[in-house]
């Protein structure tokens, strides 16, 4: 028990650690632009198809569900309220950090935690180049700068979903269903949802590059460093969606 | 006085590494270097001082050690207890940046390689000159060429590493070790694995880095021929501690039975007993 408490704390350590590594060779030279541009296409590009189907089907679900039980309190005009709020506010930042938790937070500990069982982080620190600043500055950066894009076009299509799901299948009036979606939502609210999205990539490179940077032995330390990667990061997301959530409402 | 001091340095023939301004002051120095993994004590007390225009050689049996010696060189790893000066700085005091600045000075080349798979082999070599941004691109270009072509590999820049066989990736990063020219060297083992005429190469390579450049190595090897060769000064890891010391005559002539073992190869010896005697220790 006492062990398990002492390796939560290191781990937290280990985290402010590399938090403020980060922040401190952000604004140093050589500024590599090529290599923040180069991992935002691999966050933000190659991440888009599957983060897009979640936004698509997770608003024609809630079209399903959301639009029967509304109809029994004669309240179905609401539904398209109820699935643009929950898109902007919560639903399409939450649901795309946890995409790019599997798909990016795993790669950057498998990528990272490679180079270092095979020394290559060691070869940056001889050829004097600070391993945080080359690695894990862009990639904590692209993915904070991306994830925010990527949930703009998770709300359009999250929204566009429960738009055909409703009036397709469920024979709502398009003209109403779209003044609804819009009737209530404040610019604060798709705000606090960008605001999310920032932090959910920050922390999801940050936790993936360092259970990378730290792997120790071999072939399987990668492995469990992977897991490691989307599990933490998966969760401290929705940890820290509670937090914010409060903060933010 | 001009001539009389030239008369001496021909005279001194023995010693013609000795000839430029600062050569023979400390560059590395190791104070009682205590290292462990969990129960194992791999470096046990071990002091060492590398002097400018030195070639030293570190001999010793696989896994006592060797490669984490080196790394306590360069700062890659901490010592447990004890210190790392270089030029007179304390390592343990730098900050990460200082650190940083600090090995501009060094070059090494690693056991594995350890190249960037993500980069071909021309970027690996350039890795340095590009960063360091004091070089125009052309001559970078030359320089990593030059370099390739010192360790006979001018027809694989555009490769990446993984399309190289292990001796190839071993010679790209020696390649990438000298290519900044570096006053310090560390080579850890560059020629295990290498057939014997490339090998040869590699040992000129060092000789030269050392003449030409007055660069200070420091290398790993097993291969005792090439150890003889490039070496000025040698020294023995046995369990921790530098077990002997000298230059390859003196080494040579060592009465330490555990140098001749080492030297003459032979399967039983101090050496091996000392190692027997500590697994004894263990067991009770
Ligand atoms: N990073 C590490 N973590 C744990 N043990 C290590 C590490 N590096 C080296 N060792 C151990 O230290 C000992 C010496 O290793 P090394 O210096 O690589 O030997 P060699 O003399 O063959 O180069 C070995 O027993 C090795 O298992
Ligand atoms: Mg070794």
């Amino acid at each position: 028990m006492t062990r398990a408490l002492n390796d939560f704390f290191a781990e937290i350590g280990h985290f402010a650690q590399m938090f403020w590594d980060v922040l401190r060779w952000t604004p140093r030279r050589p500024w590599d632009f090529g290599e923040l541009l180069n991992q935002m296409v691999r966050v933000g590009v190659l991440s888009l198809p599957v983060v897009l189907l979640t936004a698509l089907f997770t608003g024609a679900v809630m079209a399903l569900q959301t639009y029967g039980v509304l109809a029994r309190v004669n309240a179905e005009s609401f539904t398209g309220s109820i699935i643009a709020l929950s898109m902007v506010r919560e639903l399409a930042a939450v649901l795309a950090a946890l995409m790019i938790a599997g798909r990016c937070g795993s790669a950057m500990g498998a990528e990272l935690g490679t180079m270092r069982v095979t020394q290559q982080i060691d070869a940056l620190e001889v050829l004097a180049t600070n391993p945080v600043h080359y690695l894990v500055v862009p990639r904590v950066w692209a993915t904070t700068i991306v994830l925010p894009l990527l949930v703009v076009l998770s709300n359009v299509v999250g929204i566009y979903g429960g738009y055909l799901v409703s009036v397709v299948l469920m024979g709502a009036n398009p003209v109403s269903y779209i003044d609804r979606s819009f009737q209530f939502m404040e610019l604060a609210d798709v705000t606090s949802g960008l605001i999310k999205a920032a932090v959910f990539g920050f922390i999801i490179a940050l936790i993936g590059c360092l259970k990378g940077y730290r792997t120790r032995g071999g072939a399987k330390g990668v492995g469990n460093s992977t897991t490691k990667a989307v599990v933490a990061a998966s969760i401290s997301v929705l940890i820290v969606d509670f937090f914010l959530t409060k903060i933010l409402f | 006085m001009g001539p009389m001091v030239g008369e001496e340095s021909v005279q001194e023939g023995a010693a013609p590494e000795a000839t430029w301004a600062g050569a023979g002051r400390a560059r590395i120095e190791l104070r009682d270097v205590h290292k462990s993994f969990g129960p194992k004590h791999v470096l046990r007390g071990l002091d060492l001082t590398v002097r400018d225009g030195d070639s030293l050689v570190i001999l010793g049996g696989s896994g006592t050690g060797k490669s984490v010696l080196v790394q306590h060189l360069i700062g890659l790893m901490r010592p447990d207890r004890g210190s790392v000066l270089v030029d007179g700085e304390d390592l343990a005091a730098l900050s990460s940046a200082e650190l940083t600045t600090l090995r501009q000075r060094f070059g090494m080349s690693f056991q594995e390689g350890a190249l960037f798979d993500s980069l071909t082999v021309f970027d690996n070599v350039g890795f340095l000159l590009e960063r360091l941004g004091t070089m125009t691109r052309a001559e970078i270009r030359d320089r990593v060429f030059e370099c390739l072509e010192l360790v006979r590999l001018e027809g694989t820049a555009q490769r990446l590493p993984s399309e190289l066989s292990g001796g190839m990736r071993r010679r790209v990063g020696f390649a990438r070790a000298i290519a900044h020219k570096p006053e310090i060297l560390l080579f850890d083992e560059p020629n295990t694995g290498l057939d014997p005429v490339t090998s040869a190469v590699i040992d000129e390579l060092i000789i030269r880095m050392r003449e030409k450049l007055h660069s200070t190595t420091v290398t790993i090897t097993h291969d005792l021929r090439s150890a003889f060769t490039i070496a000025t000064r040698l020294v023995l890891l046995h369990q921790g501690q530098i077990a002997a010391e000298g230059t390859p005559e003196e080494m040579q002539a060592s009465e330490d039975g555990r140098v001749q073992q080492f030297l003459s190869g032979e399967a039983h010896g101090p050496l091996t007993d000392d190692e027997e005697a500590e697994r004894e220790a263990r067991r009770e």
